[in-house]
């Protein structure tokens, strides 16, 4: 096996982007989906109050989908802004402080989220 | 061993952008970013309106309060221009990435295509846009 350390590390190459190129695709699509689930309901004829609305959340299969797609939302974010810091920001001290700080607003965030869908 | 410098290739200076014009297709791509970084900064406030508007009946009375009365501070306006653009900010970053999953299946990468799509992002999300954001003001 060929040393991949130090000096020697694999910094690109090929399968390197790949998975966050794919990733980003397939978390797109599942937000897609659920995005699309979401505006037929909503549009769906009658007014629109609390009833129909967490209507729409009450389903089993709605709850899965919508704790899915919050996964989904916070791998998409990360590897979306992780470009943007690493096109933008050259210092690699700073870069690491934004990029930890997006890991940590992520976490945060999405645990809101998923608190919020465990209630109901 | 001595380091040589190694080459740099720089895109054009922050300085050279308001005087380049951009095919569509660039528009339609720096908005995909620029979107996708507000949703990320905005996104304690999308969380927000997802645990007011679901949580409880009562809840829901603060989530619709926050359009008219405001949130602390903020008036009821502001948060519905703010809200108006993350609605843009959320159909426009769908499109355009629709849009790169249809080229990425179909190979459908040519000049012409690619400005054709980046026209149907555009209008397609600002149509919907106006059609949502109406329904936040309350005209129908």
């Amino acid at each position: 096996m060929s040393e991949r350390h130090g000096s020697k590390r694999l910094v690109v190459g090929a399968h390197y982007g790949l998975r966050d190129w794919m990733s980003q695709r397939a978390t797109a699509v599942l937000m897609a989906i659920f995005t699309i689930v979401l505006l037929v309901q909503v549009l769906m004829p009658g007014p629109m109050g609390y009833d129909k609305w967490s209507g729409i959340f009450a389903a089993q299969w709605m709850k899965v989908l919508t704790f899915v797609v919050i996964v989904a939302l916070a791998w998409h974010a990360w590897v979306g802004v992780r470009d943007i810091w690493m096109d933008y920001i050259k210092p690699v001290w700073l870069r690491l402080v934004l990029q930890v700080g997006t890991l940590a607003w992520l976490v945060g965030c999405t645990g809101w989220a998923l608190q919020v869908l465990w209630r109901l | 061993m001595a380091q040589t410098p190694r080459p740099s290739f720089t895109n054009i200076h922050i300085t050279q952008i308001v005087g380049y014009r951009m095919p569509l297709a660039a528009v339609v791509s720096i908005l995909h970013r620029i979107s996708g970084g507000v949703m990320f900064l905005l996104l304690p406030l999308i969380v927000w309106l997802f645990d007011t508007s679901l949580s409880s009946e009562v809840s829901y009375e603060r989530f619709v309060a926050a359009f008219d009365t405001g949130i602390g501070f903020v008036p009821g306006i502001v948060v519905k221009l703010v809200v108006l653009g993350l609605i843009w900010a959320y159909l426009h970053h769908f499109t355009a990435g629709l849009r790169h999953v249809r080229m990425d299946v179909t190979h459908a990468t040519t000049k012409a295509q690619g400005r054709r799509s980046a026209a149907f992002t555009l209008v397609f999300s600002l149509v919907l846009t106006v059609l949502l954001g109406a329904k936040l003001f309350g005209v129908y």
